[in-house]
């Protein structure tokens, strides 16, 4: 034990001789392993990210949507100008009435109208839904109540509005009680949702949500005041949308049935649906499990890409090191006379570059450990300075500034022993050369 | 008369290949204990040779070299390195101290490659000090190679010569790289330890500091051409 100190001892001192040298060596596995740790961290991060997504859709939700139909599918129905949005109400009667594995089920309808109070409006998202909307999609009330079923019934005009509505209309005043018009019709505010963040797209006709700027209404109060057609002027042409329902919210009584009650769900949906597919069926949990997949791949390409890095600082140390026993070659040749053995050699060199590859790696790791702080520094950089101060309003942006690098503690030792290994594999090769050398050549070298 | 060391009829032929040099042709020759030997002669002559030789770090083509009772030309490469490290004392031209440690460290560096590795411990540390101090550097102990002057490194190697108690010292030239005035310090540091009882063996081409031994061993095309006795080797010990 006392020897092997004394042989580090003896490693650092040489190394310590040639300091830049040495430190420049190092950096090699310092960025090596950092990169490894940094890369994972990053991947483990946008996996959370992606998790946390597909969990705030619910893992035993399955989402069903209308999905604006095809152009040709349009032109030769009979009415040529309207668009006909494949959900209808008697899917969801169908859907509700026939799957025992479904509990809960919320169709949903969903506008875009100029809402205004006094003097003050906006163009909001106007939901129409029914009661289980609230905990379905995991939103709170800050005051007030969400809507009820007796609500429907009666076709009440009430309104319950998202905290950024509440805080436009109402800057200084309590909105519940309120009347708000939303299109032509008031609506007396019946409670205000709490802020959420945004949902981002996850694929299939799922766009991001954002719920902050919503109008919750009854969905019957909804059809039966607003219509079902849907007319815009877009750019001086006139479109024309049907649309019974948006999307159909279903929530299945376990996670072990999900999978087939979609399948049940797709079964039903193409028999009531035959001409076209004019509606999308999402599965968070499938959609879960390719976040996982994507996921082992990504972190793959990125550790790939990381363990290259690690490789080259690899080289680096066998570079510097073949040519330090070049330039020690007389030092060998000294060593020798006074006694030592070419095994002797061969432990001086590789200590070297052990603790050379070692210290490197230690000090990637706790590099690598800062990861999750100077992401941080590099979101507000970015921010601040790339984006100047506009925040990001794309997919990507909204990404890359939720992303939070999560360090994935096993990666530590990994890619510090990945390092250790290194080192001592590329110190081979120059200790033996060095060992190998004639102690009286050695001692004649200039 | 004990022996320090002995050769017998040692050859040394180098193979290049297309032809075969002959360095050693059949050297014999006694060195007694306490013995001082300048081994002399021209540039190939064999000298370097056989001192590479009697410095085991070579093995010889024929004949034997007896060290400390053991016929070196047997031995393995281990072996030849436990020879150098308990047996000779190397004293070299360019001083060859390691740049990174020092003095003391250097006056250490023997004991370092001991067989089974024991540790440094503080009678050897002391030992080393009383070395440094015998050759006149106690004052500079934590100095580097670089901080000294070339009669102060070679001290430093003579003190390091010296750490692991030797059968023989071999000084190649030790005062080839140094002026006048250094070279008769270092060849007095070496009159006192023969004058101890130390056998040391030297190659020189001075023949001013090859006088001042008890024998001079002339060398020519690889055999002893001729011996000079200056001065008998006293029965010491």
């Amino acid at each position: 034990m006392t020897r092997i100190i004394r042989i580090v001892r003896l490693a650092l001192k040489s190394l310590l001789l040639h300091k830049l040298r040495s430190g420049l060596t190092m950096l090699g596995i310092v960025f090596g392993v950092f990169s490894v740790i940094a890369m994972l961290a990053i991947g483990e991060g946008a996996s959370a990210q992606a998790q946390r997504q597909v969990l705030e859709l619910g893992a035993t939700n399955v989402i069903v949507r209308s999905v604006k139909p095809p152009n040709e599918v349009a032109q030769t129905s009979a009415q040529s100008r309207v668009l006909q949005y494949g959900l209808l109400r008697s899917d969801y009667k169908i859907l509700t009435n026939t799957l025992p594995t479904v509990t809960h089920a919320v169709p949903i309808r969903e506008v875009n109208r100029e809402v205004r109070y006094l003097k003050d409006a906006m163009n909001a998202r106007v939901v129409g839904c029914t009661a289980d909307y609230l905990e379905m999609n995991h939103l709170k009330l800050s005051q007030g109540r969400f809507l009820t079923s007796s609500d429907q019934e009666k076709l009440l005009n009430v309104a319950v509005i998202a905290s950024d509505v509440a805080n436009n209309l109402f800057k200084f005043e309590d909105p519940v009680g309120k009347s708000i018009r939303i299109g032509s019709m008031y609506y007396s505010v019946v409670g205000v949702t709490k802020d959420r963040t945004a949902s981002a797209a996850i694929g299939g006709s799922l766009s991001g949500q954002d719920y902050n700027n919503d109008v919750y209404i009854p969905i019957k109060t909804l059809q039966v005041r607003e219509g079902d057609l849907d007319i815009k002027n877009q750019a001086g042409s006139m479109t024309a949308e049907h649309i019974e329902l948006n999307q159909i919210t279903l929530r299945v009584n376990d996670k072990d049935t999900v999978l087939s009650t979609a399948e049940a769900i797709r079964e039903t949906l193409e028999q009531s649906h035959p001409r076209s597919k004019d509606y999308a069926v999402v599965v968070p949990l499938e959609l879960l499990k390719q976040a996982e997949q994507i996921r082992m791949i990504f972190n793959v390409v990125l550790g790939s890409i990381a363990a290259i890095s690690l490789v080259v600082g690899g080289i680096g140390i066998m570079n510097i090191m073949l040519a330090t026993v070049t330039e020690r070659t007389r030092e060998i040749g000294v060593r020798r006379a006074l006694g030592a053995r070419q095994r002797d050699i061969v432990e001086q060199f590789l200590t070297e570059t052990i603790v050379l590859a070692g210290s490197g790696g230690l000090i990637g790791v706790v590099f690598g450990l800062l990861t999750p702080i100077s992401f941080v520094g590099i979101q507000w950089f970015v921010q601040n300075f790339v984006m100047e101060g506009n925040t990001a309003g794309s997919e990507v942006g909204r990404m890359f500034f939720d992303l939070q690098p999560q360090i994935a503690f096993w990666s530590l030792p990994v890619a510090f022993g990945i390092s250790v290994t290194i080192g001592i594999l590329s110190g081979i090769y120059p200790a033996i050369s060095a060992a190998k050398l004639d102690p009286i050549e050695a001692l004649r070298h200039e | 008369m004990r022996l320090a060391a002995q050769v017998v009829d040692l050859t040394k032929f180098y193979d290049l290949g297309s032809v075969v040099v002959k360095a050693l042709r059949g050297v014999s020759t006694d060195f007694p204990e306490g013995d001082f030997v300048a081994i002399m002669g021209s540039s190939g002559s064999g000298k370097s040779t056989l001192l590479n030789l009697l410095g085991a770090l070579d093995r010889p083509t024929g004949g034997q070299y007896i060290l400390g009772g053991r016929d070196v030309s047997t031995l393995d490469d281990d072996e030849l390195s436990a020879m150098r490290n308990e047996m000779i004392g190397f004293i070299f031209q360019s001083f060859n101290l390691i740049a990174q440690y020092t003095v003391l460290e250097n006056i250490e560096v023997p004991l370092l490659y001991r067989a089974g590795y024991p540790a440094i411990g503080s009678a050897e540390r002391e030992w080393c000090k009383e070395l440094a101090n015998m050759v006149g550097l106690g004052d500079r102990t934590d100095h580097r190679p670089f901080q000294l002057s070339g009669g102060q490194q070679q001290r430093v190697s003579i003190a390091r010569a010296l750490v692991n108690d030797p059968q023989i010292i071999l000084a190649d030239e030790p005062t080839g790289n140094l002026d006048s005035t250094t070279e008769s310090e270092i060849m007095d540091i070496l009159h006192n330890l023969n004058a101890q009882g130390r056998t040391i063996i030297m190659v020189t081409h001075e023949p001013s500091i090859a006088k001042q031994t008890k024998r001079q061993i002339m060398m020519k095309d690889g055999l002893i051409e001729s011996e000079t006795i200056l001065e008998q080797t006293l029965p010491t010990r």
